[in-house]
């Protein structure tokens, strides 16, 4: 089978102290360490294992600039056989829509059995996934937590309110939107970036795509941020007092109160 | 000499003269041993390669200490003794039992006797009572002898026979012995006297009264069971635990020397070439050296090793003792001594196979298995290796992954952002009592505070950070940090088998070092100086913060008051990697010692014995599957001991330590405290 996986870059919430800027419109840039966004992590390790069991390869695509090359040469030392990446000043400041539009007319310029993206990036809306099978006309599903090859099609269970998991047989070629814990990813070390570190990475642009200034970038972009806004601080914290059994019964209490717990 | 009875050179057996006899057995039994040997060694011969020649005398010297001197079988007392003497008995008996060999072949053999035949008729003796014993204590079995179903079948009958076989041995001697001398005394014939309250002289007395026919007949099959179980044992013996009675001697004189390191990726392979190694680590048990191989045959199973394992006792699924014996049977299984290596089925996986991820990971490299053994087998760069082997193929535990990545992007395993690196140095109250100096490499510095991340970082830990640094301070040393530039150390990086990332931080490190332009390193952690004394190359000299206090304490530049609490009671807990790794066990009880009214107990288990607090570095972050941490049982001992304090001199001691009185409730009853913060509180 013929996988794409669609990855971003994204900065790292465990690595970085997230601030706003002074201008309240983005965040604080500077002295960021970025990661492949985790969600997509977990859909080229579902990628991998599905080709390990059923053969064909794993190709993975990033919309952006040279300084993203760094997460397709990471998802390749995991085990993708390619990285490829779109970029065009014409692209900068998509929209979803736009990232979506790329993303499909790349897949056009090929032959993939299956789309794979991560459920939602950290800094995105969880929206180029659908959109991406909306443009290709694929059959789309969303927040899959299993998936087993069948002939032709897939089956898939997607997660669903309170943890449970709803079953589906999904036709190929189709896009699923990958929930993560879905698997346990491998780890890529040091070493297996440094052998993939000269492996030329395909680089194709909006010309050869199609894709022009109308269909994306900021002038294309129907949805555009306006501001970013800190939730104020609550009252702090309530402090449980008592013996250790004791303040387990209330917490228990105010677990179940507040529907932590059923 | 004249002889009552003839020499079984010259008697007939089964109508075949004795000399032709035994020189078939004896070239039999010799050509079988051979080829056995050859067969075990084939395994060696694939293995990788290991620069074990090296420093002969201090080798020889290890050899006359723990081979030849049993040096650590006491620590074990009952077990010890009787090993000591076994072993001292069998150094006896070889020469007895060589021209036992050659008398079956030859008309005049050399006689061995006089002193000699007295002692070796005791070593016998010894012997014997020793197998006695070890038969039953194989039947009562203490409990480390124990095997968990997990690991596979104990092998006690096995056991028991082959003691058996050596108390035949020496039974057959004895009688062999005893029915000449009875021959001879009936005959009034000169004989070498037998050695008093011996077994042979028991038996010559028994045999006194014999007639001479049944004491030919007694003279010539014990002699002959005497060659048949010789070599019977010398060819079974390969086949398992008793091994180690031949390879012990090479195992010791081949055992690493150099506590605190840990062996490179590959043997003969400098760092910068590491990079065209196509496989790192072990992941296949060819992937082993040959003197890690060598390791599994001298194991002789006797338990001490899980006996002291700090993971084994808190039920996480590791045990080092069967680390080495399911090793052992794989060797077995895949390089038989009859038909052709590997069975057809070569290079299988050692992980998902004879071990689990979970075991791997499980070990802290607390060492505690390595001061034990008393054939210096090794554990820590076996596992090491293993672990190298799982990170290349991306098998690690999700709870590690996210600390590496930081690592190797944030040069820390919590994330946390370079810049914030020194924050500890500007908390209030102390900046303006000692201010800490970031160093830029003017050279205005003599010593570099190397803090590594977790004292730099950590909420609780900064305060050892600034104790050391006041320490420093009061006494007068110049000194500085490295701040923002300071990187982890890697120590436990490396030891979690991500070799490329240590690297990589190591050099950054050391070219910082450099550049700082210091003379020496101090630091208050003992991972940090354990990796830049023995994983770093051209640095300067390291000193653990508790030597330095040992010291000033010593020349008087460090004055310490009475203890406020007279009644508080105080315990040392030995962290390894300064105790064990680099053997520093007395300066911090030193340093304890000088402060007045300050009373100090021992833990049931403390200086080479210590047991470890739960690892550190990445240990921190692993989550293993385990009935009890480590740390609970850890200030269970100090209570035990009487103590209420706990005093340490590791960050990550602190962190586990206080974290174990909280599991095991036993806030306001115990304390631990660093010792770089008790000294701070008590300088005047």
């Amino acid at each position: 089978m013929e996988i794409l996986v669609c990855a971003r870059r994204v900065p790292d919430t465990s690595e970085n102290e997230i601030e706003m800027n002074s201008a309240g419109n983005d965040i604080e840039r500077d002295d960021l360490v970025y990661s492949v966004n985790e969600p997509d992590n977990y859909a080229v390790e579902e990628a991998l294992e599905i080709v390990e069991r059923t053969g064909g390869t794993v190709t993975v695509v990033t919309v952006g600039g040279d300084d993203d090359e760094e997460i397709l040469r990471r998802e390749m030392a995991m085990g993708a056989k390619q990285g490829v990446l779109l970029s065009d000043d014409a692209f900068e400041g998509s929209d979803g829509r736009g990232i979506a539009t790329i993303l499909a007319a790349f897949v056009k310029k090929g032959h993939y059995d299956l789309i794979l993206t991560g459920v939602q990036a950290e800094d995105g809306a969880a929206q180029v996934g659908g959109m991406l099978a909306a443009l290709l006309d694929y059959p789309f599903a969303s927040l899959v937590n299993s998936i087993e090859v069948q002939q032709g099609k897939l089956k898939i269970s997607r997660e669903i309110e309170g943890g449970n998991k709803e079953i589906n047989e999904i036709d190929l070629p189709c896009v699923l939107s990958i929930q993560t814990g879905i698997n346990e990813p491998r780890y890529v070390g040091m070493r297996g970036i440094r052998q993939v570190a000269s492996v030329p990475i395909p680089t194709f642009d909006g010309p050869y795509l199609g894709v022009n200034g109308d269909k994306a970038g900021l002038a294309a972009a129907k949805v555009k941020r306006l501001d970013y806004f800190v939730p104020p601080l609550g009252k702090g914290a309530e402090m449980l007092e008592g013996s250790t059994a004791e303040i387990v019964d209330k917490l228990i209490d105010l677990l179940k109160a507040k529907g932590g717990l059923n | 000499m004249a002889e009552a009875i003839p020499s079984p050179a010259q008697a007939t057996f089964w109508l075949i003269q004795g000399r032709v006899l035994f020189w078939i057995v004896n070239l039999l039994g010799s050509a079988c041993f051979a080829y056995i040997v050859a067969k075990r060694l084939a395994p060696l011969v694939r293995g990788q390669r290991d620069i074990r020649f090296d420093r002969p005398l201090i080798r020889l010297g290890r050899l006359l200490q723990y081979w030849f001197g049993q040096w650590r079988h006491p620590r074990y007392l009952a077990a010890g003794i009787i090993h000591i003497f076994l072993f001292a008995g069998f150094i006896v008996l070889v020469i007895h039992t060589v021209s036992l060999l050659a008398l079956g072949t030859s008309d005049h053999p050399a006689a061995a006797g006089g002193l000699y035949g007295a002692i070796s008729d005791y070593a016998a003796t010894v012997v014997f009572l020793c197998m006695i014993v070890a038969i039953v204590r194989r039947l009562l079995k203490p409990a480390r002898y124990a095997v968990p179903a997990r690991y596979g079948k104990a092998h006690t009958p096995d056991a028991i026979f082959l003691l058996a076989l050596i108390a035949l041995l020496m039974v057959a001697d004895s009688v062999f012995e005893a029915s000449h001398a009875a021959g001879q005394w009936q005959h009034h014939l000169p004989v070498e006297p037998l050695a008093v309250m011996s077994l042979p002289w028991i038996l010559q007395g028994a045999l006194m009264a014999a007639p001479l026919p049944v004491l030919a007949n007694l003279y010539l099959g014990a002699y002959l069971g005497h060659e048949l179980t010789f070599f019977f044992l010398l060819c079974y013996r390969p086949f398992g635990i008793q091994f180690h009675v031949e390879t012990s001697l090479f195992t010791v004189y081949f055992a690493k020397l150099d506590r605190g390191t840990v062996k490179p990726v590959r043997w003969g392979v400098p760092d910068d070439q590491l990079d065209q190694v196509k496989s790192f680590g072990v992941k296949t048990f060819e992937d082993f050296t040959w003197k890690h191989m060598l390791d599994f045959y001298s194991c002789a199973d006797c338990g001490r090793c899980s006996d002291q394992c700090p993971a084994n006792a808190v039920g996480r699924p590791l045990s080092p003792r069967f680390l080495t014996i399911k090793a052992r049977d794989y060797s077995f299984q895949h390089y038989p001594v009859w038909g052709g290596a590997h069975n057809g089925k070569p290079g299988q996986p050692l992980i998902g196979g004879i071990y689990a991820e979970d075991e791997i990971w499980s070990c802290t490299t607390c060492g505690a298995c390595e001061a034990e053994c008393p054939l210096l087998v090794e554990y820590i760069d076996k596992i090491v290796d293993l672990r190298r082997g799982m990170v290349d193929e991306g098998k690690v535990p999700q709870s590690l992954q996210k600390p590496l990545k930081a690592l190797e992007s944030r040069g820390n395993p919590f994330g946390k952002m370079e810049k914030k690196k020194a924050d500890w140095v500007k908390a209030k109250d102390f900046q303006q009592t000692c201010n800490v100096r970031i160093l830029n490499g003017d050279g205005s510095a003599d010593t570099l505070y190397f803090v590594d991340s977790i004292t730099s970082y950590d909420d609780r830990i900064q305060a050892i950070g600034r104790a050391t640094a006041r320490i420093l301070h009061s006494t007068g040393e110049n000194f500085g940090i490295l701040g923002a530039i300071e990187k982890d150390s890697g120590h436990d990086v490396r030891r979690f088998g991500e070799e490329t990332l240590f690297m990589a931080l190591r050099e950054h490190n050391t070219e910082a070092i450099k550049a700082s332009g210091v003379e020496r390193i101090v630091t208050s952690d003992p991972h940090a100086y354990n990796a830049l004394k023995h994983d770093y190359k051209d640095v300067p000299p390291v000193e653990h913060i508790s030597e330095v206090i040992a010291r000033k304490v010593r020349a008087g530049d460090i004055k310490l008051k009475q203890v406020e609490d007279e009644n508080d009671v105080y315990a040392y807990h030995d962290p390894c990697y300064l105790g064990r790794h680099n053997g520093i066990y007395d300066a911090p009880r030193e340093v304890l010692d000088a402060i007045p009214g300050l009373k100090r107990v021992e833990m049931r288990r403390s200086r080479d014995r210590s047991f470890c607090c739960g690892g550190g570095g990445l240990a921190l972050f692993y989550e293993p599957k385990e009935d009890q941490r480590m740390g609970v049982k850890r200030v269970q001992m100090a209570a035990e001991a009487g103590a209420n304090v706990i005093v340490t001199a590791c960050p990550f001691c602190m962190v586990n330590m206080e974290d174990a009185i909280k599991v095991a409730g036993m806030e306001g009853k115990m304390t631990a405290i660093d010792l770089t913060e008790l000294v701070e509180k008590q300088m005047r």
